[in-house]
């Protein structure tokens, strides 16, 4: 029998828990035979902004890049300017950063696992995810006063330290995140429906993984040990024993196992980080001979100039974001604000793996491993 | 119609007939009472036919306000804080909105949640012409407010008002799902007092 080939438009407004996106999709039947990305849709000129903002301007403009994540984001900006600029950084700041880039990693990926299965059609573990998150958060808002766009990692340093009982509260939230972890995997790990939506579904090899450019827990879903963390260490990572997790089979459902995995490792991280958390400045003042602000409640607290002037050049900076290496690549001319700005983003280029993931699936498999690559649409349009 | 039912077809309305029990509502049948409603009933069926424009509208705002249901039409980081609003922390089936739909056919509230860029304005404007009457849209954010950070930006439009007419706007980036649920009482309060009626005073 002959058939037709039908163009289907999945989006823009929301094709799935994930953002405004539109897949173009060659049909046969129920089959994808071709699957094209369109993008754009939640294009903000965020590079652009970055030439026009000054260096400390530009910070609030990544917490909105990748809006579950925002804390890494901040750090990935920072980072890349401290390298660029030669501004050292206090270890508590650097623990506190740490600490804080981990309670986030674990809030993107159970929102992530939540919104995975949302869109599967069971909807108790995003229930359950956002219960973990809305505690989180209230972490986060009493580190620095905002619940999702925190602004709160600065060159030089952190914006404030920990306020009082701020430890106490985080061993708490941890105790539970494993209680409810356990429930997690109970609920989802063995469900058969589960099994038979993600097992086999979206494959791709490791060779092909690195072609795409894949990175994070969807590059560690094909059984390749790429690690940011462990690769290229930043920050206080080498002094910390853990493990990047890895699956070999590379479907949708190693991809879910890795997050979970992660949540576990990253809980690991948190308690080492917390142990041995030092005492000691949170912001560096040796380099620009800045003197603790008068009046100021802790003797610690200092300021951090507003508006400074790096050498001209240029820098390449990365990180492992929970969805995988983020990069910023700054140059500058000398001035007070950047001369050009690049982001390499994770979600960007995960995305355009999703074509090669369910050529010869059908629709519902393609919701399946769009959900499990974990993407945001801020972070891929910029 | 037979004598002693409700004549349907409009005729002259005399307010000064209507009578209205000032308590506070308790119930959705107190609530119904407070509109003055039954009263009424009561009174136009003793005097054959008095329609009031005014109790019809009010019944019918109670009805639309009771049960908003929003469209999906999160756009960026505020969609997030949307998708909080309706977990089960800060709940807002409380307000009988707790079906968020798909479609924009079966949906009467736009929640335009994150920044509106150029290239998906006209999508917005679609969407909101393709909801039923009546509709109502309420701008989450800076961005759909009025650009907000993004307001330099080429690519990005400057509230999402230049293309669709917005009831209530949030401030805020991204503005705190507490927000969000001021935003919907704010909105009820509105609807409470749309109408034919509502042109002649005889909502209050």
């Amino acid at each position: 029998m002959e058939t037709d080939e039908l163009i289907l438009n999945m989006g823009p407004v929301h094709p799935s828990t994930h953002g405004v996106l539109r897949f173009r999709l060659r049909m046969d039947g129920e089959i994808i035979k071709n699957c094209e990305i369109v993008m754009g849709y939640l294009h903000r000129g965020t590079e652009k902004l970055g030439e026009m903002k000054t260096y400390l301007q530009f910070i609030p403009y990544t917490d909105r890049l990748d809006y579950i994540s925002a804390m890494p984001n901040n750090y990935a900006y920072v980072k890349a300017v401290e390298e660029l600029a030669g501004i050292e950084v206090p270890q508590r700041a650097e623990y506190i950063r740490v600490m804080i880039m981990e309670l986030n990693r674990i809030v993107n990926h159970i929102v992530s696992i939540g919104s995975l299965l949302m869109d599967l059609g069971a909807a108790t573990m995003i229930m359950w995810g956002f219960r973990e998150r809305e505690t989180a958060l209230q972490l986060f808002e009493q580190l620095c006063g905002a619940r999702m766009t925190f602004n709160y990692i600065k060159p030089g340093g952190v914006r404030e330290d920990l306020p009082e009982g701020f430890i106490p509260k985080l061993r708490e939230w941890m105790k539970d995140m494993e209680k409810r972890l356990v429930d997690y995997e109970q609920l989802i790990n063995d469900n058969e429906i589960f099994h038979m939506r993600m097992k086999d579904i979206g494959t791709i090899s490791a060779q092909e993984a690195i072609n795409y450019g894949l990175t994070g827990p969807s590059l560690r879903g094909s059984g390749v040990d790429y690690d940011m963390r462990k690769i290229e260490p930043y920050s206080i990572y080498p002094d910390i024993d853990f493990k990047a997790c890895t699956r070999p089979e590379g479907d949708s459902y190693a991809r879910y196992i890795v997050r979970i995995d992660e949540i576990k490792e990253s809980l690991q991280i948190l308690r080492q980080v917390i142990d041995s958390m030092p005492e000691g400045k949170i912001v560096s003042n040796a380099k620009y001979g800045i003197a603790p602000m008068t009046g100021s409640p802790s003797s610690v607290m200092t300021y951090f100039p507003r508006i400074f002037t790096p050498h001209a050049g240029e820098v390449y900076s990365r990180i492992e974001a929970p969805k995988g290496e983020l990069g910023f690549y700054i140059v500058s001319d000398g001035t007070t604000k950047p001369y050009r700005v690049k982001i390499r983003s994770p979600s960007f280029c995960n995305l355009t793996a999703i074509p090669k993931m369910v050529q010869g699936l059908r629709i519902p498999d393609l919701i399946a491993a769009f959900g499990t690559i974990d993407v945001v649409l801020g972070d891929v349009d910029r | 119609m037979e004598k002693g039912g409700i004549r349907l077809d409009p005729v002259t309305i005399d307010t000064t007939k209507i009578k209205t029990i000032k308590r506070r509502p308790v119930t959705a049948i107190d609530k119904l009472e407070d509109t003055g409603m039954i009263s009424t009933i009561l009174a136009a069926r003793e005097r054959e036919g008095l329609i009031l424009f005014s109790t019809i509208d009010q019944v019918f705002n109670w009805a639309r306000l009771s049960s908003l249901w929003p469209v999906t039409s999160g756009l960026a980081c505020c969609a997030i804080e949307m998708m909080a609003t309706a977990m089960a922390h800060h709940d807002i089936a409380r307000f009988g909105m707790e079906i968020f739909r798909a479609s924009p056919r079966q949906a009467d509230l736009m929640f335009v949640a994150g920044t509106v860029t150029k290239r998906m304005a006209p999508r917005v404007k679609k969407l909101y012409e393709m909801m039923a009457e009546p509709k109502w849209v309420i701008a989450v954010g800076a961005c759909a407010s009025t650009g907000g950070p993004y307001h330099e930006s080429y690519s990005v439009l400057k509230g999402v008002d230049n293309i669709i007419p917005v009831d209530v706007y949030v401030p805020g980036c991204p503005p705190r799902p507490e927000a969000f649920l001021y935003a919907v009482i704010q909105l009820r309060e509105k609807i409470k007092n749309e109408g034919y009626g509502a042109k002649w005073g005889l909502n209050k």
